[in-house]
């Protein structure tokens, strides 16, 4: 969909077509927007929907595979990069910061604008920094000559946005927000949306990220929807409500329901965990035996995080918000990191859990761990020629069967899992959700986080999280995508 | 987040940042160390005792200077002290008879430091390893000019480091010139804020459109001609050559510069600092002579004296943590 310019005068920016392809996903295809002068312009989107693609974009740190990049008439995808994107006044403010911890606030300023030097480069820096900061964010008296790294969050972001707007060699064009409100005080977040018409004074248009819903529809003059790698919808703020800006991330698509029916919920509470909650939202996620318990919401809002402080409390630590009832094992989706020995075989990851239970006079049994592995490689249908093989040389999905193989292999009756299908093809996660759904059957529970929604659809019931509170709780009948979306951006229904 | 977790920090001018302590606790370190020699030895506090007790700095200032240029990366140099050697015999046995070979030779071996930055950014290598991989490179080199030590050193040379300089002898002149101009090339200019950002957060500086193969080109170069300086300076003094000179240097000049100030990590370095970390590991040896203890000992008291500095450290750092 052709963005039209608004306001009548001609975009600072035109995208057109941009594609942009990871190895096989495509991130962004064919998107075409353009860009006015001098307002700010929302961009919604879920996890994945293609926006931070969008925006190393056009701050010129990726550049696209097809499609163009218009100002004021000249094309410039074929030599796009940072440095020119920066000469043409394109500034992004990124969502991880992109400061330098032991470095200053000034030295920092200086990375990002090469034109400062000389003598005194310093003195006219900090001067300009602090008015610049004094005008965004008011009377807040940050330490400019501080390694940034001993600094607070708040006062990290701060720099950062104050160093996008500094007027070197002139007010920028464009600053890119990417979510600057979450790491900001709510102070700090009021003031940055009060001084953007100042902005636009200067003639900077604002690109606006952000998944606090009110901020976009009172600050923003149009609001961009992304979905899939495309936009989806674009739109003047003044004739949206809350509700419109849900339908604009996502197409209100019927929940894919599964006909086949599900052995009964048992009443045994095996996990509880006290969490804050939104108005309206649950206040403790409650798991019960044989059951699959979905965390939803955005990523990093807090799923993670309850999965951890319930795995600490399984290893003794004090939680006096956790209750268990039984033995608990945890899987990552993050195979490198924290879950594969890759030097080792199939066989010896599979029962490197189990050490313990497999001796014999102090000495490991080598055939009790052949049978076992053997074992749950068939119940898996992991795809490997033998146990013997080493792990590297299986797929990811294969890696991930054999992580969850381990964790099954413990008997626990709650089972966490961070994320576990990440990077595993649709075929091997149907089959993986199916084991997960016959040990259900069998009395465990299983706790499952993930941002990818038809992956839900498995779970009995699914916790939408926002910013570490509970957002929503949707049972399985009444699970659709849209609900999901409303409360991931703290709108409960 | 909670929104109150985030108010921003206030500033405090008047406090030293723990950071900018560093070089000045390691150079009261200094002070001390020397006024126990002079307490012990009064003569060494004359122009002829300093001449004779700061001698072999200048080669391990050179050397440690050549370090920190890597660690401001973030990275780690292992083949530095092999490195030495080979412009140490390069130089001795050629720069009197055929100065234009040695100079040849020497800029050469200066370019493939520079190349081996570039191919560590441009593959995103582990330094150790392919540094340690060609200091094999470097010591076989030295091998191969000279088999067996010897050669000579160009008189100019040789009087260059005898130079009788006013005041104070050569090499605290040359600390003081080095202080300075590190100061000036890594930590107030505009550039030295782009180096020490890539030891930092590299991505930050790549995102700001930088380019990590011509900093790690810069640097690595900057590494070897501060090894060639070293390597001239062991011929100077010693009038002569062996590959194997140089091999100490390496863990050395990265201690003097982790006694200065400077961290493994993130781009944290100072360059006074390290010219008096070098001056502090070198005198550790002369310290012990004259408090009578074996010279023996002088590798486990510059051993001792880099796990103390990191111990306080630690010990700082924690309490900072608590502070905050």
């Amino acid at each position: 969909m052709t963005g039209d310019p608004g306001g009548g005068s001609a975009p600072f920016i035109r995208l057109e077509g941009i594609v942009k392809r990871f190895g096989a996903i495509e991130a962004l295809r064919g998107v075409s927007l353009a860009i006015p002068p001098a307002t700010t312009l929302a961009l919604l989107g879920h996890n994945g929907a293609g926006k931070s693609t969008l925006m190393n974009i056009l701050a010129g740190t990726l550049r696209p595979d097809r499609g163009a990049i218009l100002i004021a008439g000249e094309d410039h995808a074929a030599h796009w990069q940072a440095r020119r994107a920066y000469g043409l006044g394109i500034r992004c403010v990124f969502q991880e910061l992109s400061l330098c911890p032991n470095l200053d606030a000034v030295e920092n300023t200086r990375i990002l604008h090469r034109e400062i030097s000389g003598r005194g480069w310093r003195r006219r820096t900090e001067a300009l920094l602090e008015e610049t900061l004094g005008r965004i964010f008011g009377g807040a008296k940050l330490d400019l000559r501080h390694p940034v790294g001993g600094l607070s969050l708040a006062a990290r972001q701060m720099i950062e946005i104050a160093r996008a707007f500094l007027p070197i060699p002139a007010p920028p064009r464009l600053v890119i927000l990417d979510e600057p409100t979450s790491s900001l005080g709510a102070q700090a977040a009021e003031a940055l949306l009060r001084f953007l018409p100042e902005a636009h004074r200067d003639g900077t248009a604002v690109i606006f990220i952000s998944h606090r819903l009110r901020e976009v529809l009172t600050h923003c003059r149009r609001v961009v929807g992304m979905r899939d790698g495309e936009i989806t919808a674009e739109r003047d703020a003044a004739e949206l409500t809350p509700e419109g800006l849900v339908e604009l991330m996502g197409s209100a698509r019927a929940a894919a329901t599964s006909d086949e029916a599900r052995a009964k919920e048992r009443d045994r509470v095996r996990v509880s965990l006290r969490l804050p909650s939104l108005p309206g939202g649950p206040s403790a996620l409650i798991a019960r035996e044989a059951e699959i318990v979905g965390l939803a919401g955005l990523d990093g809002h807090g799923q993670r995080a309850s999965l951890l402080r319930l795995f600490a409390a399984a290893q003794g630590a004090r939680m006096p918000d956790v209750r268990l009832d039984g033995r608990v094992a945890y899987v990552s989706g993050d195979r490198p990191r924290e879950g594969v020995f890759p030097l080792w075989t199939v066989g010896h990851n599979l029962t490197v859990g189990l050490i313990r239970r497999i001796q014999r006079w102090g000495w490991l049994s080598a055939a009790q761990e052949r049978e076992i592995a053997e074992d749950w490689r068939g119940r898996l249908q992991v795809r490997a020629p033998s146990i013997a093989t080493p792990i590297l040389a299986l797929s990811g999905g294969n890696q991930q069967k054999v992580l969850i193989a381990r964790a099954l292999a413990a008997e626990p009756d709650i089972l966490l899992l961070d994320d576990p299908m990440r990077g595993v093809d649709i075929g091997t996660k149907r089959e993986l959700f199916a084991v997960l759904r016959d040990e259900a059957a069998r009395g465990r529970t299983i706790l499952l986080y993930t941002t990818e929604t038809e992956e839900l659809v498995h779970c009995d019931r699914t916790y939408v999280f926002f910013e570490g509170r509970l957002a929503d709780e949707i049972p399985r009948a009444a699970f659709n995508e849209e609900r999901l979306l409303r409360a991931s951006f703290a709108h409960a229904a | 987040m909670p929104p109150d977790a985030s108010r921003p920090r206030l500033s405090a001018p008047f406090r030293l940042s723990p950071l900018a302590a560093r070089p000045l606790l390691a150079a009261l370190a200094l002070l001390l160390m020397f006024a126990v020699i002079v307490w012990r030895e009064p003569r060494a506090a004359s122009y002829l005792g300093l001449r004779l007790l700061l001698n072999f700095s200048i080669p391990l200032m050179f050397a440690a200077f050549a370090a920190m240029a890597v660690i401001v990366l973030g990275d780690i140099d292992l083949g530095l002290g092999p490195f030495i050697g080979l412009a140490n015999v390069i130089s001795a046995r050629w720069l009197a008879g055929n100065p234009s070979l040695a100079a040849l030779l020497l800029v050469l071996s200066l370019l493939a430091y520079a190349a081996m930055g570039a191919l560590i950014a441009a593959r995103r290598l582990p330094s150790i390893v392919i540094t340690l991989g060609a200091s094999f490179i470097w010591l076989g080199a030295g091998l191969l000019i000279l088999p067996t030590p010897g050669g000579a050193a160009p008189d100019w040379l040789a009087a260059l480091l005898r130079l009788h300089t006013p005041f104070v002898p050569l090499p605290l002149w040359l600390a003081v010139a080095l202080a300075l101009a590190g100061q000036i090339l890594f930590i107030t200019s505009p550039a030295g804020v782009v180096l020490r950002g890539f030891g930092g957060a590299p991505e930050a500086l790549i995102r700001a459109g930088w380019s990590l193969i011509a900093a790690k080109s810069f640097l690595y170069g900057l590494a070897g001609a501060f090894g060639i300086l070293a390597g001239l300076a062991l011929t100077g003094i010693n009038t002569t050559g062996d590959a194997n000179f140089g091999t100490p240097y390496t863990l050395l000049a990265i201690a003097a510069v982790i006694v200065g100030g400077g961290e493994f990590a993130g781009g944290i370095v100072s360059p006074p600092g390290t010219v008096i970390g070098a001056l502090i590991l070198l005198l550790s040896g002369a310290l012990l002579s004259f408090l009578d203890v074996s010279t023996d000992w002088q590798l486990s008291v510059q051993g001792g004296i880099l796990i103390l500095v990191l111990a306080l450290r630690a010990l700082l750092r924690k309490r900072d943590a608590h502070a905050a």
